[in-house]
């Protein structure tokens, strides 16, 4: 409880206030502005983190991430056109209730319901996030080995596309991971004996590339909608008949959020949509959704924000990243020389409860500029792609030159910027292998150990029952679908 | 998902350019494959070792097994896929765009990070970005003097630079 009341003495040093608060502008800015999202944002700006101390870094990454939640409403609901794939639900009702002159109302909304979830969320973070911890504390080699495996296949599979391919990019992440020295013998594993491969690659240029370059790039090639007029925004205090209507839809929405957000692969895009269908399932009149309905604004958009937050429990817990943002934050943990993992509440409570609390400030702030500030947002909408695509870029190459002064990384920026570019293309998704890529050295290291502790024996890892559990459990979900697709042959058949 | 989402979603994705069919599905299979065994060929010359004392290459071996067969299972049952974008006129655009990245990291030490920036931002502008010419020389002029501010005279990074 003592972490927990000096977290609030760490976010109220006028520093962490200001980062906080930058962070959270940031995030709906870009949450605003379709094409770059979230991850990239985070990995163009990773090298700035390397000037500022770690509890102010990572407070505003984390509002980077959950203020573009609240950005990606405003493009919604205004121009039918979803700033992040959290808020692609959002558009049915929230675009309806702004052609019939109620967009304040949406957006209003949708801010409460934001506020909401993600307050739900953060009480639910800081009352789990320890007990987690203390038990993850007692994980050896086994454990960490399963579960990491677990973050990877069900990121890869869970998410959007093809698994095969997802799985295979998830492959790619971890051989990159082997590049450079072996730990444990201290061979030099695909090097191709260039000095600057020798200590491997580092985790900056990747999701730089993969995320930031890739992304403008693909952006490059114009696919983007004409913007509409955004319709006026008058009156963004919703009725009391509104919340009164709301109310349901934003309780249900902070728990499913909260539940999905943990689950690794599920996240706020995810848990956006279960919220939406449960609405709509629940509701007497379901022909109202999508002409309008309030719940429909207020379940996605208080559901995504619950799980931007509570996927941070098994970062800050376990050290396992449950989405590709999550993924950043764990390289940017790094970076910083501050390995994530059960430890991290004992350790470094400074930045374990800092980060969490500034989480409740973050919200607060959302929530009083969301609304007075909309007009700007509009406005912003107006800068033009052409114009941010050269900036961005210039900013991601001169970033990652100030990380070590190297040109060569420079070079490694390029080559991952295209190689996001084609796998975008081709329909792999980056997020899997980036986040492969960072839990890459942990899991080998993991495996070899209990290979070593298990006498070579591949099967002692069902022997142990946490890492059992997290394999069977693995080998359940991964089993599912293919279960089900055949039941459903079967009876089609009859 | 059984609502509307599929209809919305293929809304969003008509700017989309059209599926590149199944020789971009093979070509991708055929990449990754290609990844997969030199992977493989790679590992064993780094040594296996055994499974009590696993050798250097092991895990490289596990993970390029797995890359493979499964490239190998997407040559085959993926070919119907749609999830692939056609390569068009607007991907040599991306290609050009990429050709300026590599020149201006190979000029960077040479002359400093002022000219090639303003050159890079220049060209995005005009020719990838379509801009007026007036609106292409004010903001790139604008942007590389920002970064002068910014980085070398506030932050006091070590850029390479010409001034």
């Amino acid at each position: 409880m003592d972490g927990f009341i000096d977290g609030f003495g760490v976010v109220l040093e006028p520093a962490n206030l200001l980062y906080c608060l930058i962070g959270v502008v940031i995030g709906m800015l870009i949450g605003v502005l379709p094409g770059l999202g979230p991850a990239a944002t985070i990995a163009i700006l990773l090298p700035i983190t390397y000037g500022v101390p770690p509890v102010s870094a990572i407070i505003m990454l984390a509002g980077i991430f959950y203020g573009a939640q609240y950005g990606g409403t405003i493009t919604s609901v205004l121009l039918r056109l979803p700033g992040e794939a959290s808020s692609v639900v959002t558009v049915f009702d929230g675009f309806a209730l702004a052609k019939q002159g109620r967009a304040g109302t949406a957006l209003g909304i949708a801010a409460i319901g934001s506020f909401i979830g993600g307050t739900v969320s953060i009480i639910g973070l800081t009352l789990v996030a320890p007990v987690v911890a203390g038990v993850a504390l007692d994980f050896g080699p086994p454990e960490y080995a399963a579960l990491s495996l677990f973050g990877v296949l069900l990121v890869a599979t869970v998410g959007n596309g093809g698994w095969l391919k997802a799985v295979i990019a998830a492959g790619v992440g971890l051989l990159l991971a082997t590049v450079g020295r072996d730990t444990f013998t201290g061979a030099s594993r695909f090097t191709f004996d260039s000095l600057n491969l020798a200590d491997g690659i580092d985790f900056v240029p990747i999701a730089m590339g993969l995320f930031g370059l890739g992304e403008i790039l693909y952006n490059l090639e114009e696919r983007h909608h004409k913007l509409q007029t955004p319709a006026a925004v008058a009156n963004v205090w919703p009725s009391r008949a509104d919340l009164r209507q709301a109310r349901g839809a934003i309780g249900r929405g902070s728990v499913i959020g909260f539940v999905l957000g943990v689950l690794p692969g599920g996240g706020a895009t995810l848990s956006s949509l279960v919220a939406y269908a449960v609405e709509k399932r629940r509701s007497k009149q379901p022909e109202r959704f999508g002409r309008g309905a309030v719940e429909g604004v207020a379940a996605p958009e208080t559901a995504n924000n619950a799980a931007a937050t509570s996927s941070f429990i098994p970062l800050l817990t376990l050290g396992i990243p449950a989405n590709a943002t999550m993924a950043l934050m764990f390289g940017a943990l790094l970076i910083q020389g501050i390995p994530p993992g059960p430890q991290l509440v004992s350790e470094h409570p400074d930045l374990f409860w800092g980060v969490i609390n500034s989480m409740y400030l973050g919200n607060i702030l959302l929530l009083i500029m969301s609304i007075p500030l909309v007009g700007l947002f509009v406005k912003i909408l107006k800068v033009r792609p052409a114009v941010l695509a050269p900036i961005t870029v210039l900013i991601t190459l001169l970033g990652v030159y100030t990380v070590a002064n190297q040109v060569f990384d420079i070079f490694l920026v390029i080559v991952f910027g295209v190689l996001g570019y084609l796998m975008k293309k081709l329909g792999f998704e980056p997020g899997p292998l980036v986040l492969a890529f960072v839990l890459g050295s942990v899991m080998e290291t993991a495996v070899r150990q209990s290979l070593l502790i298990f006498g070579g024996n591949p099967a002692g890892f069902f022997t142990r029952p946490i890492s059992g559990t997290v394999l069977v459990a693995l080998i359940i979900v991964l089993a599912l679908p293919a279960v089900r697709a055949l039941v459903r042959r079967q009876k089609e058949r009859v | 998902m059984s609502f509307d989402a599929e209809a919305l979603q293929a809304e969003l994705a008509e700017d989309r350019p059209p599926h590149g069919g199944p020789w971009s599905q093979l070509g991708a299979a055929v990449v990754a494959g290609a990844v997969g065994v030199a992977g493989l060929i790679g590992s064993v010359t780094l040594g296996l070792g055994r499974l009590t004392q696993p050798g250097p290459g092991l895990w490289p071996f596990v993970v390029c097994v797995v890359v493979t067969v499964l490239s190998i299972a997407l040559a085959l049952v993926g070919r119907h896929g749609t999830d692939t974008e056609k390569f068009s006129r607007a991907s040599v655009q991306t290609a050009v765009a990429v050709l300026t990245l590599l020149i201006f990291a190979a000029v960077l030490p040479l002359i400093g990070f002022e000219i090639p920036s303003l050159l890079l931002t220049f060209v995005w502008l005009r020719f990838l970005g379509k801009e007026s010419w007036v609106s292409s020389v004010a903001i790139s002029v604008g942007t590389v003097a920002a970064f002068y501010v910014l980085f070398v005279l506030l932050l006091q990074i070590p850029l390479p630079r010409l001034i």
